[in-house]
């Protein structure tokens, strides 16, 4: 298995009060997979997501993400791992907006100690893929909404990670061009990419093969998404 | 590295103005040590240059003679010869007041002094034409005189046309017999260095009808041996006259060793006042960069979530502290340099940027940014990436 979780809990303090976001949850996720996980706001999707992408760590329990305990690891491992296992795709794209797009792609490689040139090679190699090849010396600001989520999709698929985990990838944009990223999802998914997509539409979760619903930080449906059309 | 080093710059030129204004410290700061430091470099050599003008090698003898108790000059020239081995020369010194005239000149400015033949020697002064005040001059009480370069133009209009001449000083007149050499030609002015007018000691003393000489002027063999020289002279004097009260020695050696402990300090201090114009603008350094890290939150976490690790951005961060106040640093010392060989080109002191004041006021400023630098990046660096890019 890819990812383990094995009854994870993630509890926040707030004030003196304790707020469970995640409550025993566990799943697994095994490589090629397409998992939606959906849920409204406040159910414990976004914690999960963060756990997911070693962003944080759960209070209890055990995640295993390749074979390695995440749960243990410190700040600079989880920031290893992130780097080697994790392609992000954000809601805002989260682009840095004054580097081009070609400085943008090359980010998660510059971290991983690539040398300058291969960096270069691997990111105009995304970049082609995702058709903005053109545009590498663009500011992000220069292209639309749809051009730049595909820009931080090839900086995702940049390091060749295991998972790429996409928070709400088709939030910030219109109907055709968030149909056009969820298309671009399926194929790399077709490919053979583990695509984990977190969202509150149940029209998107449809699109994957698999769907994982949230409900007050615990697992309320875990199936095949003809299952999932079925009770929803 | 060099990644960081294109982000630093990359994030100076993006905020020019902010960063310019926090750079002005650094500027001012450096600028300050060095234009401070080698002001007062060159004022130490400017004096130590006169000092030694003046020579590192003599000091001179004051008596207070009493009847009872006294040292003559006979006694003087013993202890010189029996010190011969650090001393070189001795001089009784008489001044002679009232002014020099010559037939209706008269020079108000013009020192007066009864010297020995020595006593050209002892100054390190040349001839220019005629002769030396001589040994039998002196046996003789003979009216003769030498005469300075500015007095002998001033009066004769060359130093040729004074020889031979009668200066009268007092009620006596004195045949000019020779003129020393200008010493400060740029400087030839009334009282200056080449406005004086020497005579046997003898006769001085027989003018100012005192048989005792007080004053000496006497020349070590090197300034090295000024010391050995002084306490020998000190330890005769004690002898002869039982009081400490009744000579005092002044060496000019030692009076510029003390005036280049004193000045050394005050560049010190002062050195140290502008160090704390450049403490100041550290601060300001590590307040931009502190909101700098605030303003860029987000760009922190986007880093960290993929795959930062805290030592990146805490050298991204610090090297664009570091960078900030080196480029500060280069031009307070291009301004500091400019400013200070401004100075020298139009003043008489010997000005240029002290090398050593310009490598240490740089380190600092590196030293600074890196130091003040490094509280804001650590913030960056243990931001947890989840809230950095919730941040807006």
């Amino acid at each position: 298995m890819l990812i383990e979780l094995d009854n994870i809990s993630k509890v926040y303090r707030m004030g003196t009060e304790e707020v469970k976001a995640n409550d025993g949850i566990s799943l697994s996720i095994a490589e090629g997979e397409f998992v939606a996980i959906v849920g409204k706001s406040g159910s414990g999707k976004s914690t999960l997501m963060n756990i997911l992408g070693a962003l944080d760590v759960p209070t209890s329990g055990k995640y295993l993400l390749g074979g390695e305990d995440v749960g243990k690891m410190k700040d600079d491992q989880l920031a290893g791992i992130r780097n080697r296992m994790v392609g992000f795709i954000f809601q805002q794209y989260n682009l840095l907006p004054k580097s081009t797009l070609i400085e943008n792609v090359e980010l998660p490689l510059l971290y991983a100690g690539l040398s300058a040139r291969k960096r270069r090679e691997a990111a105009m190699a995304v970049l082609e893929k995702v058709g903005l090849a053109d545009k590498w010396r663009n500011f992000p600001n220069q292209l639309s909404g749809g051009q730049q989520q595909r820009a931080s999709i090839a900086r995702a698929l940049a390091g060749s990670p295991s998972i790429i985990l996409a928070d709400e990838p088709t939030g910030a944009l219109d109907s055709k061009t968030g149909t056009e990223v969820l298309a671009m999802l399926k194929a790399l998914n077709e490919e053979g990419k583990t695509i984990i997509i977190i969202t509150h539409d149940k029209q998107i979760a449809l699109q994957a093969k698999r769907v994982v619903r949230i409900h007050d930080g615990k697992i309320d449906f875990d199936g095949d998404v003809n299952e999932y059309a079925a009770v929803m | 590295m060099l990644q960081s080093c294109k982000l630093a710059i990359k994030s100076i030129a993006a905020n020019k103005m902010r960063s310019f204004l926090t750079m002005l410290g650094i500027i001012i700061g450096v600028a300050s040590v060095i234009i401070l430091v080698s002001l007062v470099n060159a004022y130490m050599s400017y004096v130590t240059q006169s000092f030694a003008r003046m020579g590192a090698n003599q000091m001179t003898v004051t008596l207070r003679n009493q009847p009872s108790r006294s040292v003559t000059e006979d006694e003087m020239y013993a202890f010189l010869e029996a010190n011969a081995d650090v001393f070189d020369y001795i001089s009784p010194t008489v001044s002679v007041s009232g002014s020099v005239r010559y037939q209706t000149d008269t020079m108000d400015y013009t020192g007066v002094t009864g010297v020995s033949e020595d006593y050209l020697d002892i100054k390190d002064y040349t001839i220019e034409i005629g002769r030396n005040i001589q040994y039998s001059d002196i046996v003789g009480r003979q009216k003769v005189a030498l005469i300075g370069y500015f007095t002998a133009t001033e009066l004769f209009g060359t130093p040729a046309a004074a020889i031979g001449q009668q200066l009268k000083l007092g009620d006596s007149y004195f045949t000019v017999e020779g003129v020393v050499a200008a010493q400060d030609e740029d400087n030839l002015e009334a009282g200056g260095t080449d406005d004086f007018v020497w005579i046997p000691y003898s006769t001085a003393s027989k003018m100012s009808r005192n048989a005792n000489m007080g004053s000496y002027i006497m020349a070590a063999k090197s300034p090295d041996e000024v010391a050995a020289a002084k306490s020998a002279l000190e330890d005769f004097l004690e002898e002869e006259l039982k009081s400490s009260s009744l000579y005092r020695i002044t060496a000019m050696g030692e009076m510029l060793d003390q005036l280049n402990t004193m000045i050394a300090m005050l560049s010190a201090g002062l050195g140290g006042i502008a160090g704390i114009s450049l403490l100041v603008a550290g601060v300001g350094v590590m307040n931009i960069m502190l909101v700098s890290v605030t303003e860029r939150t987000r760009e922190i976490g986007i880093r960290k979530a993929l795959g930062a690790k805290r030592g990146v951005i805490l050298q991204q961060f610090i090297i664009e502290a570091a960078t900030t106040s080196m480029l500060g640093g280069l031009v307070g010392i291009v301004i500091g340099g400019a400013a200070t060989s401004a100075v020298g080109a139009l003043s008489d002191l010997p000005a240029t940027p002290t090398p050593m004041a310009v490598a240490v006021s740089f380190a600092v400023s590196v030293c600074i940014g890196v130091f003040f630098g490094f509280a804001p990046a650590n913030k960056a660096a243990k931001l947890n990436p989840i809230d950095a890019l919730r941040s807006e």
